[in-house]
């Protein structure tokens, strides 16, 4: 019951959109890639791949961008990362491949690493070619993956090319999970994540759409599965708690993020406030002002200096207009029908740390939209209750799926996990590493399985 | 203060810097802007006998994004008539008096052929003539060019016609396409020559296009060996210059050609002897305009050590070749890693073990440094790979794949993997295993920091001793 592919051509960005979300990144030429590529110095056991979660062999793929071997290049970064194109935009890479360049301290700007591994993914896109990858045998194993975000996808590539059926069951109507919904479009356009997984749907992953799994249907599938990969990710954004959150014009980020850069959502009214302060909440905050909004604030509790974004992503929002309030929360939503204001109370540090009130009037900030980013709540209750023979077991530690990280295992010996669901939150790369393991750890088991019948 | 002004084989030149016979002295015009950009000579492209070129003629070597580290061609002598030549030359030196022009020959193998020709270039009133016993293209299978400076019987026959007819200096162009130069050097010589120039071009193919499987430069699809040229081949010409130049049986003025294009080359060649340079490649690069930097670079390299004349320093490296058996055997150095410039790289670690002796180790953080030096010297101790049983490159590499990262978290993680890169970590930084290193110079020369790795002497407590002393030795102990 596997649905028909080509995601790609499913994607519905406008025009106009597209032009607003331009690269913030842009391509490489080809001149400047070679160019760039010479520069790397080719480490040994090189401090990028070290810092990169999947491992990709850097020099060794940038060497071959400077040797002209684009597919060998693309091949050597898709052995260690399946998405190795969506990583490329996406992945902070100042805090990874980058930020681990000896070039910084060699009084040289680090080799630009993430800009690289693009021109080598978007080379072999242009090409045409199926991924360089071949399903293993048959085994006769199924396995069912929750979630169509990176870390079930990047486990389904492991599986298939192990010649396990790799079934993936997302509740939305496209796959990707955040690479797909929830990435700003000038770092990740959703067409391009589709691009990717078409080529996976090529390998044999299947996908199962618009299709929730609660406890039952888990129960169902771990009954006709010879495994389970837990890959789907957090839950709904935390509300705010205060009176008037109900009212019209009050969303979430993820929604947010995802109308926009699926089509639904194609303009913002003038004025609009972010609460909170971390990249999920900048992505949002620049995305309004892409998208036309006059006058965009981001309201935190605390300073600049605790935001939880990364400080290049802050800087990134200050050049795009984004205005900051900082030590100041809502304690209501203002509006008769819709939202008129956000009415903000001022806070202090006390000396132990913790936010304290403080004396003086109330801000109130006049506003159209108000987008939350403060934070997600976990989603992963359903699969200790989950009513199957064996369920139950998985464990969970603060909402969070305990695994064993070497091999994505859970309590729950059938079950596996990885991604947002385990680590709380973390980035797409993060998730294909957990992906990656637990497809081998999976496959590794299966086998042993078989082994012992 | 000093000067640039020197003389060879008698001939005034107000500096050593000369143009090689090549299309860069292909006419009068040329030459003329040559002189003006501050060329002290030129060596006009060999005439002889009209020729017809083909189309292409040059081809090159590019390396890590450098162009041009080699360059070859397959272009003729001159096809232009010898009466413009000529012509044009009398006028270059009726307008530049004090600018050296040598008019390169090359005429089929007959005496008469040649005194006509010696004549010739004499009356039009050039300063010295060069022989072009060295063209290994083209020319080479019409008995010209390098056919005879291969032979040197040939070599010293026709150089010998020529000077029973030349009034001005004989320079005579050797090839380098031959087992030893030092014999066409000698041949020369022998029958008079005032000078050598040296050297000619290499016999080459420069690549083939992957795509077509022709090899280039492509003429119709088909391609000849041409003469291989530029920064590649300067090590090849320094040795040949110093090869001649060390034969008290082939020595004479010497002006050395070979991938010139800087002060220092030009002054790498004058050490092993040379008394002019001659350059090509470099200025088909980037234009007569570098012989400004090649002058001034000189100059100041000249005062800072105290030379006045380019005949202070001429030949002044040639005591310092000598026959490898005639070495030091007893000298020793070590190599030095300073911990404060190495970036961690690691390239001198896997340099050293698949390069050369298995004597880098990342093993600081434990406890490499505290290993006692034995002094011992690896040159008189039996060698095992690795005596130490250290981790080998692919045991470094398979730990470093199996290690968990995750992206830090900002503001939580602040010692995450891309965090602390302004800091090489201690344990990327390589430690040399003194005791094992033989000194071979690998790791310094893979070393992308200037400085951070150096060769240090180490006291061996011998007295210096050579093979050919150590041979002697054992010779006499027999006996």
């Amino acid at each position: 019951m596997s649905e028909a592919t080509n995601f790609f051509s499913k994607a519905g960005v406008s025009a106009e959109v597209a032009e607003r979300f331009a690269d913030l990144h842009p391509p490489l030429e080809k001149t400047a890639a070679v160019t760039e590529a010479l520069r790397c110095l080719y480490c040994f056991d090189a401090p990028c791949m070290g810092a990169c979660p999947t491992h990709i062999d850097v020099p060794k793929f940038i060497k071959k961008i400077a040797s002209g071997n684009l597919e060998g290049s693309a091949r050597t970064i898709l052995e260690a990362n399946i998405l190795g194109a969506s990583c490329s935009r996406a992945c902070p890479v100042q805090v990874l491949c980058e930020g681990a360049c000896v070039m910084h301290r060699y009084n040289k700007q680090p080799i630009e690493i993430g800009r690289l591994q693009r021109f080598a993914m978007d080379a072999l896109h242009a090409s045409g070619d199926p991924l360089p990858f071949t399903p293993g045998a048959d085994t006769g194993k199924r396995v069912a993956l929750i979630g169509g975000g990176p870390a079930s996808l990047a486990c389904a590539a492991e599986l298939r090319r192990r010649g396990v059926r790799a079934e993936i069951f997302d509740a939305r109507p496209l796959p990707g999970g955040l690479n797909t919904y929830g990435i700003a479009e000038y770092k990740l356009p959703l067409a391009e994540s589709l691009r990717e997984i078409d080529m996976l749907a090529e390998l044999g992953v299947e996908f199962h759409f618009e299709t929730m799994v609660n406890a039952a249907k888990l129960a169902e599938l771990e009954a006709s599965y010879d495994a389970v990969f837990l890959g789907m990710g957090l839950g709904a954004i935390h509300k705010l708690g205060v009176a008037g959150e109900e009212l019209e014009g009050v969303t979430n980020a993820l929604d947010f993020i995802a109308g926009y850069k699926s089509g639904t959502l194609k303009d913002v009214p003038s004025r609009v406030a972010v609460i909170g302060a971390g990249n999920t909440a900048i992505d949002a905050a620049n995305a309004a002002v892409r998208l036309g909004a006059n006058e965009v604030h981001m309201v935190y509790r605390r300073g600049s200096e605790q935001m939880s974004a990364f400080g290049f992503e802050y800087e990134h929002a200050r050049k795009e207009g984004v205005r900051f309030l900082w030590h100041v929360t809502p304690v209501k939503v203002v509006g008769e029908k819709k939202v008129e204001a956000l009415e903000l109370a001022q806070l202090e540090s006390a000396e132990d740390g913790s936010l304290v009130p403080r004396a003086g009037p109330h801000i109130l900030l006049e506003v159209d939209l108000v987008v939350l980013a403060i934070g997600q709540a976990t989603h992963a209750e359903f699969v200790s209750t989950a009513a199957g023979k064996d369920a139950g077991k998985v464990r969970l530690e603060r909402g969070r799926i305990v695994i064993d990280r070497e091999t994505g295992q859970t309590s729950n010996p059938k079950f596996f996990a990885g991604g947002d669901c385990t680590n709380g939150g973390r980035e797409v790369v993060d998730a294909v590493a957990d992906g990656k393991r637990a497809g081998i750890g999976i496959a590794v088991w299966l086998e042993g399985q078989h082994a012992n019948a | 203060m000093p000067t640039l002004e020197t003389t060879f084989a008698g001939i005034k030149c107000l500096n050593p810097f000369w143009l090689a016979s090549a299309p860069p002295t292909n006419c009068g015009e040329q030459i003329m802007r040559a002189f003006d950009a501050g060329w002290g000579g030129a060596v006009w492209k060999t005439i002889g006998e009209q020729v017809t070129n083909v189309s292409s003629r040059y081809s090159s070597i590019d390396w890590n994004g450098q162009r041009m580290m080699g360059f070859n061609n397959i272009e003729l002598i001159s096809d232009r008539p010898p009466d413009v030549n000529l012509r044009e030359m009398a006028e270059v030196k009726r307008r530049y008096p004090k600018h050296v022009v040598i008019a390169s020959l090359m005429v089929e193998s007959k005496r008469e052929v040649w005194h006509e020709m010696v004549q010739r270039a004499e009356d039009a009133g050039v300063d010295g003539l060069e022989l072009n016993f060295g063209c290994p293209h083209g020319m080479s299978e019409r008995g010209m060019g390098s056919a005879v400076g291969q032979v040197p019987e040939y070599c010293e026959e026709i150089t010998g016609w020529v000077k029973e007819k030349a009034r001005t200096p004989v320079i005579v162009k050797l090839t380098p396409n031959i087992a030893d130069i030092r014999m066409p050097a000698r041949a020369a010589r022998r029958a008079g020559a005032d000078a050598l120039s040296a050297i000619n071009t290499i016999n080459s193919i420069t690549g083939i296009d992957l795509e077509t499987l022709e090899p280039r430069p492509n003429v119709d699809g088909k391609s000849s060996h041409g003469g291989y040229c530029g920064p590649a081949v300067k090590p090849i010409a320094l040795n040949m210059v110093q090869q001649v130049m060390s034969d008290p049986l082939a020595a004479l003025p010497m002006s050395g050609i070979g991938g010139i294009g800087s002060w220092q080359d030009a002054a790498e060649f004058v050490l092993l002897g040379a008394g002019t340079v001659q350059v090509c490649t470099a200025a088909m690069h980037y234009g007569y305009r570098i012989v400004e930097d090649m002058g001034d670079g000189l100059l100041s390299w000249m005062r800072r050590k105290g030379y006045e004349t380019i005949d202070d320093f001429r030949g002044r490296s040639l005591p310092n070749m000598r026959d490898w058996k005639h070495l030091n055997l007893n000298f020793r150095v070590v190599a030095e890693i300073h911990a404060d410039k190495c970036i961690g790289c690691q390239l001198c670690y896997t340099a050293c073990w698949d390069g050369a002796h298995q004597c880098i180790h990342l093993d600081r953080v434990d406890g490499g440094m505290e290993q006692p030096v034995m002094g011992t010297d690896p040159r008189y101790a039996q060698h095992e790979a690795n005596p130490h049983g250290k981790p080998t490159p692919a045991m470094v590499f398979a730990q470093s794949v199996k290690t968990i990262v995750t992206t830090p978290i900002p503001k939580l993680d602040l010692d995450g993997e891309g965090a602390s890169s302004a800091v090489t970590p201690l344990q990327r930084i390589p430690r040399v295993d003194v005791d094992e290193c033989v000194g071979c110079n690998l790791c310094s020369l893979v070393c992308p920091v200037p400085e951070c790795i150096t060769m240090e002497r180490v006291e061996t407590g011998l007295c210096p001793e050579t093979w050919a002393e150590r041979v002697a030795n054992a010779e006499s102990a027999k006996a």
